[in-house]
């Protein structure tokens, strides 16, 4: 059964189209993969779903759970499940790691979500989310924070940006947590080591979607520039 | 415990829950209701001197040379009725290779009409320390004018840190004139947390002087501002010597029709000296709120994390 059905999005901004009739179908406690170059409207599509201010489709509408959500409040989306982690996570003065992980009721245990993504906690629950963060230890801790969640959907906008090589299998191994306890993953990524953990995959060209199905295919297609919509030329943007 | 007043306990403990601290015999501590001292407790190491008169109580404290005193030592003075002033002249000196911790609690729960001034010295000397924490509780009806000053000297290889804050009730006019002078070595950090409602006016002028060789100094100020209120906040640092570094970090948060200002000033008179500063001023950012709202919070919700965390 659908968890989010997006039909005929399209998204214009100071007369520039950034999505274009676009088309996707999440199953739910499904990981799905989005490919895409730079520019294409990945990120965009990302803060529409999730109701981000100055982010209202122009036209075409966005299901979750069969209600359109297109004109809710973005608080009132993640109420109904839906939550997502920028590429760029914001910091915070003065708010302690372990408030944030707790920042919803009935959420998960602190340090237990740490560990999973990797961080001791006595090392980080008592520290800010602020900038003496690095990046990858705030990517880190926004991961923790969609495990304490335990959302239907969460949206991870370039969730291994700035992490390590060697710590990419953690990544992996966080996201497919997530789907073990229920949530279904919109898993925006440039890494195909990273997308090859999806159950199925999506290449954004063009503001459309250009294909749909097997992770390894549609990666393979979106690493060789594979498009049938713009024949290589907005892809290699 | 000190037998106090059952409002000026209670306010006490409005503004610091451990109040009950007064009663350990190992601590110091200072307690003024307007002009009048109503209790006071030294301990080894600790001198303490007072004097009343009807304009102004004079406070001294002086830590020996060589003491490291252990639990902080309090001054909690205050105002209980709804109208009057309050003026302490605060002295505290630190000889060579001492250290303390000072713990102010400035208390008017009542406050309609009252002006609280504090003129305050500090003297630090070589190689002592001193922590200056003071927290303000003023109630809720913003009818007081709260005028702190003080002037600090920081002899070689000392170290001063002040932390000023009010975060709670209304403040009613604020304004803030601390002078730091730091010799060869010395370190310093002033910081400011307010938070202002309504048509509360806050002036801030924090100077930080580094006049000695390696001598380091940091101002810090987070204001947040709703309703209707006012802040400015100036600060200045002076580069005077070879090795001097110095920084200056504004946050000023908006809301409502609040208005605030902030304005750097850099004064570098040797070369070899360096002063910077970040400012920013203007309302809660849009992916902080986004990002606490992503996990369910209502804009309100959101903006209060902010600011509590800005503030904390």
């Amino acid at each position: 059964m659908a968890l989010l059905t997006i039909n005929a999005l399209s998204f214009v901004v100071h007369d520039k189209t950034i999505l274009n009739g676009l088309d996707l179908t999440l199953a739910e406690q499904e990981i799905h993969a989005l490919l895409g170059a730079n520019g294409t409207g990945k990120s965009t599509l990302a803060y529409l779903i999730m109701g981000c201010a100055d982010y209202q489709p122009t036209t075409g509408e966005i299901r979750f759970q069969n209600q359109i959500i297109n004109t809710l409040p973005l608080h009132i989306r993640a109420q109904l499940g839906i939550t997502m982690t920028w590429q760029e996570p914001a910091r915070f003065e003065g708010l302690r790691v372990e408030d944030y992980l707790s920042l919803s009721k009935g959420t998960s245990d602190p340090s237990d979500c740490l560990r999973r993504v990797g961080l001791q906690p006595e090392l980080y629950l008592q520290r800010a989310v602020d900038k003496t963060l690095s990046g990858g230890e705030r990517k880190r801790i926004e991961l923790a924070s969609v495990l304490a969640l335990q959302p239907r959907l969460a949206i991870l906008d370039e969730p291994a940006s700035g992490i390590d090589m060697l710590s990419l299998q953690e990544i992996v191994d966080v996201i497919q947590t997530m789907k073990k306890s229920g949530t279904t993953v919109l898993l925006i990524t440039h890494r195909q080591e990273i997308a090859r953990v999806a159950d199925r995959a999506s290449y954004l060209c063009g503001g459309k979607i250009v294909a749909t199905g097997d992770p390894d295919i549609v990666a393979e297609q979106y690493r060789t520039r594979r498009c049938l919509v713009c024949d290589g030329k907005q892809c290699r943007a | 415990m000190p037998n106090l007043h059952p409002d000026l306990l209670t306010a006490l403990y409005s503004v610091y829950p451990d109040a009950a601290v007064l009663r350990n015999r190992h601590t110091a501590h200072l307690v003024v209701e307007g002009h009048q001292l109503m209790s006071q407790q030294t301990i080894p190491g600790v001198e303490i001197h007072t004097e009343e008169t009807e304009e102004a109580i004079d406070l001294h404290i002086t830590i020996a040379e060589g003491v490291h005193v252990t639990y902080p030592i309090h001054t909690c003075v205050g105002l209980l009725a709804a109208q009057g002033s309050q003026h302490i002249r605060l002295h505290v000196k630190l000889e060579r290779n001492a250290s303390a911790e000072l713990l102010a609690h400035c208390m008017f729960p009542n406050a309609e009409l009252v002006q609280h001034v504090m003129e305050a010295t500090v003297e630090i000397g070589q190689d002592a320390e001193l922590r200056h924490t003071e927290g303000h509780f003023h109630g809720p009806f913003g009818g007081i004018e709260v005028i702190p000053k003080a002037n600090v000297h920081v002899g070689p290889g000392g170290r001063y840190f002040s932390d000023f804050s009010l975060t709670t009730g209304r403040v009613g006019k604020l304004q803030i004139l601390y002078k730091v002078e730091t010799a060869e070595n010395a370190v310093a950090e002033i910081n400011t947390r307010v938070f202002g409602h309504a048509t509360d006016e806050i002036k801030i002028q924090d100077e930080l002087i580094l006049s000695g060789k390696y001598s380091r100094g940091i101002i810090k100020t987070r204001i947040a501002l709703e309703e209707e209120a006012r802040s400015e906040v100036i600060g200045i640092t002076h580069g005077n010597a070879e090795g001097a570094r110095g920084h200056m970090d504004c946050t000023e948060l908006v809301r409502d029709h609040a208005v605030a200002k902030a304005e750097p000033i850099v004064n570098v008179e040797h070369p070899l000296a360096k002063v910077t500063h970040e400012a920013a001023v203007g309302t809660v950012d849009q992916k902080q709120l986004e990002t606490l709202m992503a996990h369910g919070l209502t804009p309100q919700q959101a903006v209060d994390i902010i600011i509590m965390g800005l503030l904390r």
